[in-house]
């Protein structure tokens, strides 16, 4: 059961790939690798998360409530995931905002966003 | 020390200076560029070679045996590699001032370069791996606004390829440094090598064995081994000249060859079925895409098909695991590099004076471009692996490694392979250069001197680069980096003791 989570991750990973290979839209194709993005995203917020823990913020009252600062690691999720998903956000962000401008030149250029009809480098 | 956070900092300073006042004067963008690059290589000359040099980041260092920050890390090999980026993009950039004028937003071309150089830098010396993720997608990003840079049809088609497949594989090597940091608790490269050793991890191996598939895959599809090869013959011949050299000659090797490299040598270690999956892999891209080259009518096609192969052969004398299979494999990545960003320098030049690069309708090239085909010629046969030219001394090296390691039907495969590729390349040189002359190349002339000069110093590199296996140069040069592949464990060991 712990790791039901986790599996769901994959499979949404699994779907995100699916969809980024076999569809025939580019739009679709970008939402495809977007879909990756947030499953590992999830992932790496799950494998920091503690049932029933607090912010990883430590201040003046948390650190007194806990005692000390190993004290308040104990009790709060893991940060640095956190740090990796945001980073890893901005990264997504980079690629999709290149990924769609593409998009929009392609279909200035071939007035259409079908892969089957972009023929110019096939064979 | 301080030139390890330099080598990174300053191309990607300079990149933002360049993209915010590089329009006027018109020369400016040009001279920044060049300058950064010229200071790339006496960084890198500079930086640490011996043993393993640590740089923390912010002053969080090693504490007693646990790193508390990013670690960046220095040894032969990443500086061997950093050495090998620094002298192409400086040619590169020679080579730019001139070919670029033909774009219309050339410090916009020089700011993306400069990020790609800074992101290869990055990966190459850092110790940690989230941080290899992040340089590898900041090179990765900037190369595919490269590829498109002409955004003609064929460019933004290419483009959208390479980065739909390129995001695919960042994502492969995201969620494996996921996967390891569930299963380590750290992100820092010796670490997790210490953790994934130590006895309590034996019985967890099944995340970390599916977390090193995906590491193959994903730098697998950034080197271009095939099977995860198709967005590279699309991506490379549609890029703007300099580019292309960039790309082949040390994208793919950085973020994908170095890459793979490193987590299979410093972070799992080599055991047999991995080696077979390596060899397999580096098999498959010499052969088939040395087959494929020689159907190629397209000049930059043929070339990028050829650098397929070429990666294959690197991955080999890495994949069999020993001092001179390493020694070849580091060998021949500098060789390759240097090589084809010649040929793919001297393919915009051809493409510049006779307006095509189609193999059939070019003819005659060489007594209208004479320094520009003798280049060629040395670069191709370099390639192809004819003595005395560079690439024959580390193809040899990886053949005897081969032979030596009793891989028989590899050393076949290799040198089979490398017949293929003189036969394409020949083929490639009596068409465009020695041939009859063609209605499209009667009014050729040679490329102007500012992009003659980085394609005969490539050309003279390709001469004497089997120089570097003279034992004194060797000891100085090749050296330190074949004992950092061989370093294996003793890598994590060192870093956790705080470096040397």
């Amino acid at each position: 059961m712990a790791t039901f989570c986790y599996w769901i991750c994959l499979m949404l990973f699994a779907v995100g790939l699916y969809c980024a290979v076999t569809k025939r839209n580019l739009i679709k194709i970008v939402i495809g690798i977007a879909i990756m993005d947030h499953a590992i995203n999830l992932f790496l917020v799950l494998l920091g998360y503690r049932r029933g823990g607090i912010a990883p913020i430590l201040d003046r009252a948390n650190l007194a409530e806990s005692g000390s600062a190993p004290g308040f690691a104990e009790r709060s999720v893991d940060a640095l995931p956190q740090a990796m998903v945001l980073t890893s956000i901005v990264i997504s962000l980079a690629v999709t905002a290149l990924l769609v401008a593409l998009c929009v030149r392609i279909y200035e250029k071939y007035g259409t966003y079908d892969v089957n009809e972009l023929r110019r480098l096939r064979g | 020390m301080i030139f390890i956070p330099l080598a990174v900092a300053v191309p990607l300073g300079v990149a933002f200076l360049i993209a915010l006042f590089g329009g006027r004067p018109r020369w400016l963008a040009d001279v920044l560029a060049n300058a950064t690059a010229a200071a790339l290589v006496v960084f890198t000359i500079l930086l640490p070679r011996r043993g393993i040099t640590i740089y923390p980041v912010g002053g969080w260092g090693v504490e007693d045996g646990v790193p508390t920050g990013i670690l960046m890390v220095v040894d032969g090999l990443s500086w061997f590699v950093a050495l090998t980026v620094a002298v192409v993009s400086l040619a590169v950039t020679v080579y730019s001032i001139a070919y670029m004028r033909r774009y219309t937003a050339k410090p916009k071309y020089y700011a993306l370069l400069l990020l790609m150089i800074a992101g290869m830098n990055g990966a190459v010396l850092t110790g940690d791996i989230f941080n290899l993720f992040v340089f590898l997608e900041v090179a990765s990003i900037a190369s595919y606004a490269l590829v498109a840079f002409g955004t003609e049809r064929e460019e933004l088609e290419a483009s959208f390829k390479y980065a739909i497949l390129g995001s695919v594989g960042s994502l492969c090597v995201l969620l494996g440094i996921a996967l390891l940091y569930g299963l380590a608790g750290t992100v820092n490269m010796a670490q997790i090598a210490a953790k994934l050793r130590a006895p309590e991890a034996a019985g967890r191996m099944g995340a970390a064995h599916l977390a090193l598939a995906l590491f193959v895959a994903g730098f697998g599809l950034k080197a271009a081994l095939v099977p995860f090869h198709a967005w590279l013959p699309d991506a490379h011949p549609s890029a703007p000249a300099p580019v292309s050299a960039m790309l082949s000659g040390v994208l793919i090797k950085t973020i994908g060859v170095y890459a793979l490299a490193r987590v299979v040598f410093h972070v799992f270690g080599l055991d047999p079925k991995l080696r077979t999956i390596i060899l397999v892999l580096a098999a498959a891209s010499m052969l088939c895409a040395a087959i494929a080259s020689v159907m190629q009518r397209d000049l930059k096609r043929l070339l990028a098909y050829s650098s397929i192969s070429q990666v294959g052969y690197i991955v080999l004398g890495f994949g069999l695991g020993s001092d001179l299979g390493a020694l070849g494999a580091i060998l021949h990545l500098f060789n390759h590099a240097t090589m084809k960003s010649l040929l793919f320098l001297a393919s915009g030049s051809v493409e510049m004076s006779a307006g095509t690069r189609d193999l059939d309708r070019l003819g005659g090239l060489a007594e209208r471009m004479p320094v520009t085909a003798g280049a060629t010629t040395i670069g191709a046969l370099g390639i192809a692996g004819i003595p005395p030219f560079s690439g024959f001394w580390s193809k040899l090296l990886i053949v005897i490694a081969a032979v030596q390691a009793g891989e028989v039907a590899m050393a076949c495969i290799a040198i089979a392979a490398s017949l293929i590729t003189l036969g394409a390349f020949i083929g490639m040189l009596r068409q465009a250069f020695f041939g009859p002359e063609a209605p499209a190349t009667a009014e050729a002339q040679e490329a102007p001197a500012w992009m003659c000069l980085p394609i005969v110093v490539l050309a003279a590199i390709g001469l004497t680069g089997g120089l570097l296996l003279l034992p004194q140069v060797q000891e100085q040069v090749l050296g330190p980096a074949v004992e950092a592949v061989q370093r294996g464990a003793a890598y994590a060991d060192t870093i956790l003791r705080g470096g040397r």
